[in-house]
């Protein structure tokens, strides 16, 4: 077993919470979390409802091995429409939220309707309430967190919840749960906001025992502990220098994405990297890396702690942010910097916690930053726009003055969250945006990492490196050493890297695993844990059964081969530095042979033999 | 001749004295491999995993061949790392 096999029903329309049974069929065909809730949300909504709207639903979904002693078994997914790219949306988060709810005795909680007026939930094992929340309302997540751990008084409480960003309508808004970990991506926080749902307080202590052969998930987890305690990568590289160590190699390759991704190297990245992260500062002498963090039940432990340096201008007068929090992970630490050419570190850690402190994704934010920051250059938007600040890239004061009120939803700050694609609209110059499906693109050029690009043009959830990681085998060598620059060969690397994940995902296990974890070491886990055989080859198939009902489902909300399109900049504007000089996208090579490897028509749509070959739904 | 060697992650400590954060300038012979450089310095054999000349991966079948580099060359070494 190892799903408690219940769901909680949320219905925040008429107020009430009401348990049911898991769909057991389902949870044989799609695992749990973002399978098992896609599943749900494909059942249960029309695709083709307004994000924002009371028919839109919202899942927090766990996994059979969120809350279980399996490495890394803490993850649960947020899975609704979403607001940004209105196609599937699917954000995992780590921290300690999700194991909480399974001891609570729930799989997931699916909200549906909205509030008259805003309301949180709270989990107390089998008790579910809905509370007013009107105190909370307009209260930035860490704010709302503490009144809420004031209230209920219990240390071991853990809370989901959504920013002051959400609350005004920013497009990317995160479901921020434990102060800095994030369901990030797609605007999964808007929808929360949407429905008048300012937080999940949750706190279970029925503990998690119904695993389906104890015995054998014990030797299996302790196997999988080993093997990445024993890989160079997950056992000393992660939890010595996290992610961040990623922003010279994807220098040094020419594939770090520069001034919105005009560029392919930053001259600054030395100074915001994972090395300038553990080095003493002038003022304190002490690094702006305070140490590494795990989330539940995992072994690795990546996450970065961090401080600001006192004395820089963003927190000189504000000793609140004197404080160590969630720091510097790979991603947003391009997106606040290299794309935006700001390379001061303490300026990107400050941005970052203002991400954190109101739930914006930071990928999409800096992202966004970086293209009004072209359209400034290019004129097509003043000082009349931004209230006076000089919005240039480079400039560490506008960097921070934008995370501000965008925070806040203040002023221009309305429009940075708009995300990339509607602001560059908005002012005339679509063109710069660099979004697939609306979402922007994360910290990898695909001019000089071809496979990378392929995956952002077909990723479900608009561009996304997290949908199908080959920059593993491009430029880390994992499993195996791909060419970045050769587009030949790379659909199958997408292919098998996407429905890898969605299973990963869909287990309830951190994707970072399989940086050491084949399906040879995650397979005998769940099999351990779950009824039935699940074999490698069947986590496979699971995996592939998911991509493609995620795209069925955007397939039903509108969406077309047309949207697996890359921005013209990089099918048309070569790379200019680097090893991937004078070279462009691939796609159009790389698209049809993708669509082939899938088993889909030439025109992106899924063939019915496909669908029934994997029995999808409808 | 001179290359511009650059030693990343748990590996930095292995550079001379005269490097700044993980850069500095070596002399290496004209007919060097890159496994002479990369004994030469410390750097154990098996942690040399991502090793790039001019941002180019190289692999471990190429790098005993002598005179692979060239004057003003950059090598970049790292351990075994991801993120994401």
């Amino acid at each position: 077993m190892s799903w408690t096999k219940k769901i909680l029903r949320v219905n925040l329309s008429s107020g009430t919470c009401t348990e049911e049974p898991l769909n057991m069929e389902w949870a044989n065909d799609y695992l749990g979390q973002r399978g098992l809730a896609t599943r749900y949300i494909v059942e249960e909504t029309d695709p083709a409802c307004d994000p924002l709207g009371p028919d839109n639903k919202l899942i927090m979904a766990t996994g059979p091995l969120t809350g279980t002693m399996a490495s890394t078994g803490g993850r649960y997914s947020v899975i609704c429409k979403s607001p940004l790219t209105n196609a599937i949306a699917c954000s995992n988060s780590g921290g300690f939220f999700g194991a909480e709810l399974k001891f609570a005795g729930w799989d997931m909680v699916i909200f549906e309707g909205r509030a008259a007026s805003p309301m949180y939930l709270s989990i107390e094992d089998n008790v579910a309430k809905l509370h007013p929340a009107d105190d909370l309302w307009g209260k930035s997540c860490w704010e709302a967190d503490k009144q809420l751990r004031t209230k209920h008084q219990d240390p071991q409480t853990r809370i989901a919840i959504v920013g002051r960003s959400a609350e005004q309508g920013c497009l990317y808004a995160a479901v921020v749960n434990d102060l800095h970990r994030a369901a990030g991506r797609s605007g999964v926080g808007t929808v929360m906001a949407s429905k008048n749902l300012k937080a999940v307080v949750c706190r279970g202590t029925l503990g998690l025992g119904n695993i389906d052969n104890p015995e054998a998930f014990m030797e299996t987890t302790k196997a999988g502990k080993a093997v990445l305690a024993e890989n160079a990568v997950t056992g000393q590289g992660l939890p010595a220098y996290g992610t961040q160590v990623l922003m010279n190699v994807i220098n040094e390759v020419g594939a770090l994405p520069t001034r919105n991704m005009r560029e392919t190297q930053f001259e600054g990245a030395a100074n915001v990297s994972a090395e300038a992260m553990a080095e003493p500062r002038k003022s304190d002498g002490k690094p702006n890396l305070t140490t590494n963090g795990a989330c539940f039940s995992c072994t690795i432990a990546c996450g970065r702690i961090s401080t600001i340096d006192r004395t820089h201008f963003s927190v000189k007068d504000k000793p609140e942010y004197w404080i160590n929090s969630g720091g510097l992970e790979y991603e947003a630490a391009w997106a606040l910097g290299p794309d935006t050419g700001v390379d001061d570190i303490d300026a990107l850690t400050y941005a970052n916690f203002l991400c954190n402190e109101d739930g914006m994704d930071p990928i999409s934010f800096g992202s966004t930053v970086a293209a009004a920051m072209e359209l400034f250059e290019e004129g097509a938007i003043t000082t009349e726009q931004t209230d006076g600040v000089e919005l240039k890239f480079g400039s560490a004061e506008a960097l921070c003055w934008a995370a501000e009120v965008t925070a806040k939803g203040e002023g221009f700050g309305r429009d940075i969250g708009m995300g990339s694609k509607r602001l560059c609209e908005k002012y005339g110059r679509p063109e710069l945006s660099m979004t697939v499906k609306g979402q922007e693109f994360p910290a990898y050029d695909p001019r000089g990492i071809q496979g990378i690009g392929l995956a952002y043009a077909t990723s479900n959830r608009g561009a996304c490196h997290l949908r199908g990681y080959t920059i593993a085998s491009e430029i880390l060598g994992i499993p195996v050493k791909t060419d970045p620059l050769e587009s030949e060969g790379k659909a199958d690397l997408v292919k098998a890297f996407q429905d890898a994940t969605a299973a990963v995902d869909s287990a309830g296990l951190c994707v970072f695993t399989t940086f050491a974890w084949t399906m040879d070491d995650i397979a005998p886990q769940v099999d351990a844990a779950c009824a039935g055989d699940w074999s490698p080859e069947r986590m496979m198939e699971v995996g592939e059964r998911i991509w493609n009902m995620e795209r069925e489902y955007n397939a039903k909300a509108g969406l077309t081969a047309a949207d697996d399109r890359l921005p013209e900049r990089l099918t048309t504007l070569p790379a200019n530095a680097g090893p991937a000089t004078g070279k462009v996208s691939e796609l159009d090579k790389m698209l049809p042979a993708y669509y082939t490897v899938r088993g889909w028509n030439a025109d992106g749509t899924v063939t019915s033999d496909t669908h029934q070959r994997l029995g999808l739904p409808g | 001749m001179k290359i511009t060697f650059k030693l990343y992650a748990t590996l930095g400590d292995l550079l001379p004295s005269n490097a700044v954060r993980n850069v500095s300038t070596i002399e290496v012979p004209e007919d060097a491999s890159l496994h002479n450089i990369i004994d030469k310095y410390h750097v154990p054999r098996e942690l040399a995993h991502l090793v790039l000349i001019n941002g180019v991966f190289v692999c471990d079948a190429d790098r005993d061949q002598a005179g692979i580099l060239k004057e003003n060359d950059v090598l970049a070494i790292w351990p075994p790392v991801a993120g994401g």
